[in-house]
């Protein structure tokens, strides 16, 4: 028999399913004030704030690789955003030969896995003998970036009626004027969605950055270092709530800016 | 008083490329595509073709440089006994977490894509889209908390009398080791975590799809609950659970960073490449390494778009 109301079953597998999900979280939040420096003791033995302190003031190998990632992260997006609407604005009506292909190659960065990206670029490096910098850590984060504001952007011009930029070119303004004053305040939170979700997303990246980065540390990068060889393991912890904040926020910033739409943010990473 | 035209005069430089875009569109559609083609064409294309160029070229003994002369020397490398246990090892690791995963988003996708409503559908929506977005380092290091030999899970067992079943797990002889944080079950579970997002949103959108009609209609027709399952939902969810696979099964094939934080030593592709093109600086066979997960994936992709997958994408 076929009802209506959800099985207990169903219920709770559900219900862990979503706990499963979110509780890990929770637990970078609580280390973050355990007294106990050297182990993951649970339950901390007793909570302390000085982690925050400590970071801050005596730690200053946190500050540049945070100022990289900043920059990388702020660079990459805005590239992405040009590329990403530039590519949306032409595949959004027109038919055309090799648009199935473009599609591909948009999507392909975040289809295959990280490691081949990174190990690509690493391989092109070498051939052609590019020292690594900033510029090779942008090189691949606004490739992967591309894609997620395509996405957001390609949804939102689907939605929009063709109509309006017809009767803008009928009441005489030229294809720039249309750009600026139809197309840009209709695209607009779709584009900002899209910016948050490619800077949340080059912010955290570790994967490709590990192989386009050279010697140089992002945050993620330093993250990883103390992951594998832990000192002050809290003052870890306290960083990656900077992390976690750093990616929660435009996540939740951009679901708020196409909510309501067929088109939400985030569908696909 | 002159009559006048009745298109508006023209401008200056807007106006007639405004003209011209609109007499010939291609010539627009080209200058809107030419950055974004050139910069995915020659740095991602041509990247993609120096990994296999270099995948091509080979290592000399001797002095440790990149040969750089087209030969299969690397990939008869790779096929020796220790590097195809890698592959294996890797290939194995993928298809478990897959099915891990597909099982326990299941109850939560069918959840949101059947009975949540209003409020609980926004929250549903964003308890999977956070945690998908959300760092993934951080939710790496939070396993590596929660699986510690001190860490809340002993804590929890030892609490409750349950800490046998974790030893009995740990006893296994390949799943097992000394404790969770360097076992290979352990890895298996921060897998699982950190890709299930993936697997629960493509899922709830092909369950989103199956009309309720059919499943009054099955019920009609006297199914039961398990054979509506089995022989109505199960079919037309398929498209999205292999959507949802391609996910998890080429971010497995690729990560090196979770075997690394979370596991024993037993190396995976993903590790093997960055081992292989950092340490060992062998540059030619980290290449050949990261052909491999981009072969399964073109087999993979193959399947899934004859099984319909891309429907549900």
């Amino acid at each position: 028999m076929h009802s209506d109301r959800p099985t207990l079953l169903l219920r709770i597998g559900a219900v862990l399913g979503l706990l499963f999900l979110h509780l890990p979280i929770l637990l970078i939040f609580l280390y973050a004030f355990t007294t106990e420096e050297k182990t993951y003791q649970f339950p901390p033995p007793g909570l302390t704030t000085k982690w925050f302190s400590v970071a801050w003031f005596e730690r200053p190998d946190i500050w540049p690789p945070l100022y990289l990632s900043l920059k990388v992260a702020a660079i990459s997006t805005a590239m992405a955003m040009v590329l990403g609407t530039l590519c949306a604005a032409a595949m959004s009506r027109t038919k055309f030969f090799g648009r199935d292909q473009i599609t591909l190659l948009v999507l392909l960065p975040i289809a295959l896995p990280g490691v081949i990206t990174g190990m690509s670029l690493r391989s092109a490096f070498g051939i052609m003998g590019i020292p690594f910098s900033v510029w090779t850590i942008i090189l691949g984060h606004a490739t992967f970036c591309i894609v997620i504001v395509y996405n957001n952007a390609v949804a939102r011009m689907r939605r929009l009626s063709g109509g309006i930029m017809e009767a803008s070119a009928d009441l005489g303004a030229n294809a720039f004027q249309t750009f600026r004053y139809v197309l840009l305040p209709n695209l607009g939170s779709a584009l900002l969605a899209g910016g948050m979700l490619a800077f949340a997303l080059s912010f955290d990246e570790v994967i490709v950055t590990t192989f386009t980065a050279g010697q140089q540390s992002t945050l993620p990068i330093w993250m990883l270092n103390e992951l594998v060889r832990p000192r002050q393991r809290p003052v870890t912890n306290v960083v990656a709530i900077v992390v976690f904040m750093a990616t929660f926020l435009p996540i939740l910033i951009a679901y708020y800016l196409t909510r309501g739409g067929s088109e939400t943010a985030g569908m696909g990473k | 008083m002159t009559p006048s035209t009745a298109t508006l005069p023209t401008r200056g430089i807007a106006d007639r490329l405004t003209g011209l875009f609109w007499r010939r569109p291609g010539i627009f559609l080209l200058l809107l595509l030419l950055p974004p083609l050139l910069w995915l064409g020659v740095i991602y294309l041509g990247s993609l073709l120096a990994l296999l160029l270099q995948s091509f070229y080979s290592i000399d003994e001797f002095s440790g440089m990149v040969r750089q002369e087209l030969t299969l020397k690397t990939y008869g490398e790779l096929l020796r006994p220790q590097n195809l246990d890698i592959l294996i090892r890797t290939v194995v690791m993928a298809a478990a977490v897959t099915l891990a995963c597909a099982a326990i988003a299941f109850p939560i996708a069918y959840y949101a894509a059947r009975f949540a409503k209003g409020h609980w559908k926004a929250v549903f929506y964003l308890g999977v889209m956070l945690p998908l977005w959300s760092s993934y380092l951080v939710k790496v290091y939070a396993w590596k908390l929660i699986l510690a030999k001190e860490g809340i899970l002993s804590w929890a067992a030892n609490a409750t009398g349950t800490s046998f079943i974790i030893d009995g797990l740990l006893a296994l002889p390949v799943i097992g080791s000394s404790s969770l944080s360097t076992s290979p079950l352990g890895t298996f579970m921060v897998f699982v975590y950190v890709w299930l997002p993936y697997m629960i949103l493509p899922m709830q959108a092909a369950l989103e799809r199956v009309p309720t009609s059919m499943l009054e209609a099955s019920a009609d027709l006297g199914a039961t609950r398990g054979q509506t399952f089995r022989t109505v939902i199960l079919p037309l969810a398929l498209p999205g659970v292999i959507a949802g696979s391609i996910f998890t099964f080429s971010l497995t094939l690729g990560d090196y960073i979770i075997p690394q934080i979370v596991g024993n030593s037993a190396n995976f592709i993903g590790m093997a490449v960055y081992q292989l093109q950092g340490t060992a600086g062998n540059i030619p066979l980290a290449a050949a390494f990261a052909v491999v997960p981009i072969l399964i994936m073109l087999v993979y992709l193959w399947l899934a778009k004859r099984a319909g997958a891309f429907d549900a994408l």
